[in-house]
């Protein structure tokens, strides 16, 4: 790769560069040195190609700043390498709606690979085509459709998937955009982006309404002598490895919420420990320590000047004020607490709670190791209780898990404020907590312990908005052996993720829970 | 090449409405805009400061000084000539340090000379004009803070080395963000005037024109921007025709009346709700040639002046948009 992009020299960013190197600055030691102003320049003052690695790190405040470099520069282009694993974070949002091209080297070996070279006259030749290249107003109408119908949302998507048709043209050396160039545009651009696939038998959804009075030039010609839409479609389906859409689904899904899905606890600035942020301006405390490089860095412009401004200060020492002092900072994770609430009910008794009781030993046994939090809900009959209060102690949570009764009605709404309460309380200790609940979803006992079916599903509903509304990331499984709907519904309503477990075993659910929690 | 014309960003009426309100009164006190990436949100802002009438200042003022006398001290300008010159809209970056925000001694000249001067920052370049925040809602905490003092003191005070600098730093804040990358805190919510949420457009055809037009301008701009220079010039003069109007704009009790019930039925924090309400209610009538502020102009503008400003109730999944036009409707039948 970088072999071939070679003649285009592109420079290496990468995520954890200041703003100096970025933009420029003052050039400190040779300014001192030489006594007059030297100015070093920014990886992105001038154009051209920048190469991003380790772009999955990437910081949102970076991200930004290369999205509007992006936005407002056309003279700099950004290859971003993600080398992130499947339950890793990826490339930040802001960043990749803002790339089109999109290429999958998953599963490429070196080996495997040409090396790649690029045809420079054959490039420059394009661009001086596509500067005549016309527009094409089926060739916009056809890839806005498309991406419609592929599910998504942005508009950046369907203009970077015309440029790149543009290039495809150009490069062909055809003079006009055709539907090679617009599979091209479909593999590379839009394929990634996909929310949804419309199935190949399934109309697709936007058909159906009347097709546009307006410009029937476009649309005739579309019906005439080009490939309808689903092709275009199905040219996104065969760009993409079986898979990728689920991986890709799972890491916007990963970054969607708080960060604690991701298996990381939230980020959060700390005095002591973590990785180093730049320093900062403060008063050194128990809670802060001087950074002593930054704060000679900050105080060595200004001596020339204190002199002068303290003629009594003996010569030939540092010159240093309060305003100098910088103090560390660095950033860290905070604790992660896992709340599990299990249904000891009747209904789920009989089938499935020894199992549940497995998967939730195998889990804090795993805890331990990453040294995660456990808490234990239960709920049965007509309460719920907190069996296990957050802990790290794998002994007491295996004997309290042992001794778990099980029958009796369900109160779902119980066990949902109960966690609910557990959460909030781990969240004001500095806790990032997430929910597991496992439960069959036949809530039928209401908070204040009445047997009313309806005010207990309402009641559930009312809760499990609670639970988005405070951000708590979470996830359902439905052990029932056969899933109802109505738990779905409860998942949407907690923004939980809903995983359906008819027939797994213990170690069979302890394996989904890790996955599904990004461990 | 110049920014994309504000009048030909298709749709997402709200938003332009209330970067127009703001144009009109800068008291409202700026514009957020929340939404999906890939909806126009940073080209309406980069457009907006293309089609903003340009303001009248001292040549070489760093804070964009009216008159000779209002140029602080410690810029030493000395030129008297008036000038007109582009409206500032300053980008504040994310990794800002607060040197450059506030403005600090001026590294250059103290190495090299020994001297002590004072090199302006940010706040001082968007004094009477516009400060734009992409993505706010990641912004550091401690800018955060910064600006929500200057915001509301209307001056930026440095004190370092021995000196002591203010200048005013009057500006409109304007924040862009999306929410699923955080929330913003509710001091800083509560000093934007107007909040607008902005969505991609469902429609297929609207979305074709957004295509169309964006290609248009990125490929044939010559063309694009004939068409559209005049639609945004315009837009200016119906700007600067509501400015005029703005100060003679009658209100009658019965508007305050309004205004006061409605932000009592949201239960709305503070009286920033009302006093944005009436402001926004009033360039609203203003830009549209009204005589007076009527009922209507206050339906249209409460629920981008109220939306971020009530309570959060975590039981109503409804959001506030909807909670705001519910009480409109029961308050103002």
């Amino acid at each position: 790769m970088q072999a071939g992009l070679a003649p285009l020299c592109p420079r290496r960013l990468h995520p954890f560069m200041g703003a100096e190197a970025l933009d420029g600055g003052l050039d400190l030691s040779r300014t001192l040195a030489e006594g007059r102003a030297v100015r070093h320049a920014g990886l992105l003052s001038r154009d051209g190609p920048v190469l991003l690695t380790m772009a999955e790190g990437c910081p949102p405040a970076l991200a930004v700043r290369l999205g509007q470099v992006l936005d407002t520069r056309p003279g700099i282009s950004l290859v971003a390498l993600d080398e992130a694993c499947d339950d890793d974070q990826g490339l930040p949002p802001a960043l990749a709606d803002r790339l089109g091209l999109f290429l999958d080297l998953d599963g490429l070996a070196m080996a495997d690979t040409a090396a790649i070279v690029l045809p420079g006259a054959a490039i420059a030749a394009a661009r001086a085509r596509l500067a005549h290249l016309r527009s094409d107003p089926a060739a916009q109408d056809r890839l806005t459709r498309v991406a419609a119908q592929l599910g998504i949302g942005s508009l950046r998507a369907p203009l970077l998937a015309l440029a790149c048709a543009r290039a495809s043209a150009a490069l062909r050396g055809a003079d006009a955009v055709q539907e090679a160039d617009l599979r091209v545009a479909v593999e590379l651009v839009l394929a990634h982006r996909a929310l949804r696939l419309p199935e190949p038998e399934a109309p697709p959804p936007e058909q159906p309404e009347t097709p546009p009075p307006q410009d029937t030039q476009g649309r005739d010609r579309t019906s005439d002598t080009e490939i309808p839409d689903d092709l275009l479609v199905e040219a996104a389906r065969a760009a993409l490895p079986p898979g990728l859409i689920a991986r890709l689904q799972a890491a916007r899904l990963a970054r969607s919420s708080a960060s604690a899905r991701s298996g990381a606890g939230a980020r959060r600035k700390s005095a002591r420990r973590g990785r180093p942020l730049p320093a900062r301006a403060g008063k050194p405390g128990a809670d802060a320590r001087i950074d002593v490089i930054a704060t000679l860095r900050q105080a060595a412009p200004w001596q020339r000047v204190r002199t002068r401004l303290f003629p009594h200060a003996p010569r030939g020492r540092l010159l240093l004020l309060p305003s100098d002092i910088r103090i560390r900072r660095h950033e860290d994770r905070s604790d992660r607490l896992l709340v599990f609430v299990v249904d000891a009910s009747g209904s789920t008794a009989v089938a499935r709670l020894a199992e549940a009781k497995g998967a939730v030993e195998l889990m804090l046994a795993e805890a331990y190791a990453t040294r995660d939090h456990v808490a234990l809900v239960t709920f049965r009959g007509i309460g719920a209780e907190l069996a296990l209060p957050p802990t790290r102690s794998l002994v007491q949570a295996k004997r309290r898990l042992a001794g778990l009764p099980g029958g009796g009605g369900t109160p779902l709404a119980a066990a949902l404020r109960c966690a609910l309460e557990t959460a909030a309380q781990a969240r004001r200790r500095g806790m990032a907590a997430t929910l597991a609940l496992l439960t069959d979803g036949r809530g039928n006992i209401a908070l204040d312990g009445g047997a009313d079916r309806a005010r207990a599903a309402e009641e559930a509903t009312t809760l499990a908005r609670a639970i988005a509304a405070a951000g708590l990331p979470s996830l359902i499984i439905d052990t029932a052996l056969r899933p109802r709907p109505q738990l779905a519904a409860l998942a949407g309503a907690m923004g939980a993720r809903l995983i359906a477990l008819p027939r797994a075993d213990a170690r069979g659910l302890s394996t989904t829970l890790s996955a599904a929690l990004g461990r | 090449m110049k920014p994309f014309p504000f009048a030909a960003i298709v749709g997402q009426d709200e938003m332009k409405t209330a970067m127009v309100l703001t144009a009109i009164d800068p008291k409202i006190g700026g514009v957020l805009v929340f939404g999906d990436r890939g909806t126009g949100k940073s080209t309406a802002v980069r457009a907006l400061a293309a089609l903003l009438p340009p303001i009248e200042a001292v040549r070489g003022c760093p804070v964009n000084s009216e008159r000779p006398g209002d140029c602080p001290e410690w810029a030493h300008v000395t030129d008297t000539t008036i000038i007109a010159r582009p409206t500032p809209v300053v980008d504040l970056p994310l990794g800002v340090t607060e040197d450059r925000v506030t403005g600090a001694l001026d590294i250059e000249r103290a190495l090299t000379r020994g001297e002590k001067a004072f090199e302006a920052g940010l706040l001082a370049r968007a004094n009477r004009g516009y400060l734009y925040i992409d993505e706010v809602n990641l912004l550091e905490d401690h800018i955060v803070d910064l600006l929500l003092d200057v915001a509301q003191s209307g001056e930026n005070v440095v004190e370092r080395e021995g000196l002591s600098i203010r200048h005013p730093a009057r500006f409109v804040l304007v924040g862009s963000g999306n929410p699923e990358e955080g929330e913003l805190r509710p001091q800083l919510l509560d000093r934007f005037g107007l909040s607008v949420e902005v969505k991609s457009p469902g429609d297929i055809e609207t979305r074709i024109e957004v295509i169309r037009r964006r290609d248009a301008y990125e490929n044939d701009n010559a063309a694009f921007m004939a068409e559209w220079t005049a639609q945004d010039a315009d837009l200016r003069t119906a700007i600067l025709a509501a400015r005029k109007a703005l100060p003679a704009m009658a209100t009658s009790n019965l508007v305050l009346h309004d205004c006061a019930s409605v932000c009592l039925a949201l239960g709305s924090d503070g009286l920033r709700g009302e006093l944005t309400l009436l402001r926004a209610a009033r360039a609203l009538a203003a830009f549209e040639g009204a005589a007076e502020v009527g009922r209507d102009h206050i339906r249209r503008t409460a629920p981008m002046a109220l939306r971020h400003r009530l309570r959060r109730d975590p039981l109503d999944e409804a959001g506030t948009t909807a909670r705001v036009a519910r009480q409109l409707a029961e308050v103002l039948p």
